[in-house]
């Protein structure tokens, strides 16, 4: 499938699967044939999925073992259920255990499935210690970011505790969804219909400008498998990529924390991305960049 | 502060304490039988931001600083609504502030510092992912209400009759708020009730395994059958 332009937004969990890995690689866990779904969907008479929208395995990435774990966007809004998030820390655990040269996250997810929201949440929790075990046993984290559901709510935070993000412009990154702050906080909040307006908030490019994600890529999945495998050393690297992890101390941590306070002090005028994107010199036609354009412009301005 | 966290803070720390409230950040320490412990918190049910969020990091980044090769427990006291609702949050990268401050969390347990949460108030979905359900052992206080979202909230998104969660929510621990659903599933270890002596319970707490148990403590109590062995299918899968 490799080298075919196919859309990573439009294609489904299983597509994405097959076209990001070596052609025929891919060794599914717990697959959807032993049927294993969720009860308390079924107790709510909701449908089930026989994955509980998640598939986990392992495969070649240019012929670099790893682990794969993707969401499906299209299945409950990848939402974290009990099943789901059991799968996740499975093969999270099972990394600790087999030492692959990577785990590949693919985050489609709106968060805490709400039909089993305490299950859900415990999971994530779950998921986030399993996490740390991986990157403490050496094992790099690579979050896909690209679907229709983007990282959101617990897995917003998942997502940020990875080594690397890849990103699409079209993916999203954040905590509370446009429509949640809308409801709650009104219209002249967050107008969360105003499509342009919420990529400037949470897309991939403002990601990418503020250091919460390391590449932007085509939405391509043959584009994000290459991302991932210049990640493992599979690939020559086309871009000088920090990892937005670097090996966790007292010290890394200080300075992420003078980071993430800096930016906090920003002005309250900071309310829309493209304030940002003006201060910085980037001007008003960042969204018609191309990934590759807007890599070596951030890149020259980082350098 | 609060008269009923100072009540709090007595009751749990006879011993003596110093904790003090900057906005909504409690901070300082408290003093036990086995010595003084960190006590780093949030009150009045906070809705968490970045500077929340910061000053819980900031608190937890200098107590592993302070202690060195001599970790002392911290005991988190998590009283939050969640996470704060607002565009400019969202795009200064709460979530990326949330994981801060989870990496905080765990260099500290990896430094050896026992992680204690108490729930006193409410604990809420996002607020609560960040520090609190991140301890090695968490304790619901009497009253403390403990939930992702309210049942009329989650009928409104799931398009499920609120009469019918109702129902539901009697006998299933998944889905309805309530720190006995979360204690069911293995998410609380203890929920502790208002005529035993704090003080002496704490003390017990302070020492314990730091591996994360709750997948194997919510199918011992029932509440969560399928966590830890559909993960232990995945583990050991052919």
């Amino acid at each position: 499938m490799r080298g075919l332009a196919q859309s990573y937004r439009e294609a489904l969990a299983r597509l994405r699967v097959q076209a990001l890995l070596d052609p025929d690689s891919f060794s599914e866990w717990v697959d959807p044939a032993q049927r294993v779904t969720s009860p308390h969907l079924a107790a709510l008479e909701a449908p089930v999925s026989f994955d509980d929208g998640v598939i986990v395995g392992q495969g070649l990435l240019y012929a670099h073992p790893v682990i794969l774990i993707a969401q499906e966007g299209q299945f409950n809004g990848g939402a974290v259920g009990e099943v789901h998030g059991a799968k996740i820390r499975g093969a999270l655990l099972r990394a600790v255990r087999d030492k692959p040269s990577a785990v590949l996250l693919c985050i489609d997810s709106g968060g805490v499935r709400l039909h089993e929201a305490n299950a859900g949440l415990i999971a994530i929790s779950e998921i986030m210690r399993a996490l740390f075990a991986v990157q403490e046993a050496g094992i790099p984290v690579i979050a896909l970011i690209g679907g229709t559901c983007g990282a959101f709510g617990g897995m917003g935070i998942v997502a940020r505790l990875c080594d690397v993000i890849i990103i699409s412009e079209e993916g999203r990154i954040g905590l509370s969804g446009p429509e949640v702050i809308e409801t709650v906080k009104g219209v002249e909040e967050f107008d969360s219909r105003d499509r342009a307006l919420v990529w400037r908030i949470t897309g991939g490019k403002i990601r990418r400008t503020l250091g919460e994600a390391t590449l932007l890529v085509d939405d391509d999945i043959a584009a994000f498998s290459a991302a991932a495998g210049e990640e493992v050393g599979a690939r020559p690297r086309f871009f000088k990529k920090r990892r937005l992890t670097p090996a966790i101390s007292l010290q890394t941590l200080q300075a992420a924390q003078q980071q993430l306070s800096a930016r906090a002090e920003l002005d309250a005028e900071i309310r829309d991305g493209q304030v940002l994107w003006s201060r910085m010199g980037l001007g008003d036609q960042v969204s018609l960049m191309s990934p590759e354009q807007f890599n070596r412009r951030l890149e020259a301005l980082e350098s | 502060m609060r008269p009923g966290k100072q009540t709090l803070l007595n009751r749990l720390f006879p011993e003596g304490h110093a904790i003090t409230q900057e906005g909504l950040v409690l901070r300082g320490w408290g003093g036990t039988k086995q010595g003084r412990v960190h006590v780093i918190g949030t009150t009045d049910h906070a809705a968490i931001d970045t500077r929340i969020a910061l000053a819980l990091s900031d608190a937890v980044l200098k107590a592993i600083a302070a202690d060195g090769s001599d970790p002392r427990p911290i005991v988190f006291i998590a009283d939050t609504q969640g996470q704060a609702l607002s565009r400019r949050e969202e795009l200064l990268g709460l979530h990326g502030y949330f994981a801060h401050l989870a990496r905080c969390v765990n260099l500290a347990r990896q430094q050896g510092h026992r992680l204690v949460t108490l729930i006193d108030g409410e604990a809420v979905s996002g607020g609560f992912l960040a520090f609190g359900l991140l301890a090695d052992c968490i304790v619901a206080l009497p009253g403390a209400e403990v939930r992702v979202m309210d049942l009329r909230a989650m009928a409104r998104i799931t398009r499920i009759p609120f009469e019918r969660l109702t129902e539901l929510a009697q006998t299933s621990p998944v889905f309805a708020p309530g720190a006995e659903n979360y204690w069911r599933m293995g998410g609380i270890q203890a929920l502790w009730t208002e005529t035993e002596d704090w003080s002496e319970q704490l003390l017990a707490l302070l020492q314990g395994n730091p591996e994360d148990e709750r997948a194997r403590l919510g199918a011992e109590r029932g509440g969560r059958m399928l966590a830890d062995l559909v993960a232990q299918q995945v583990f050991h899968a052919h």
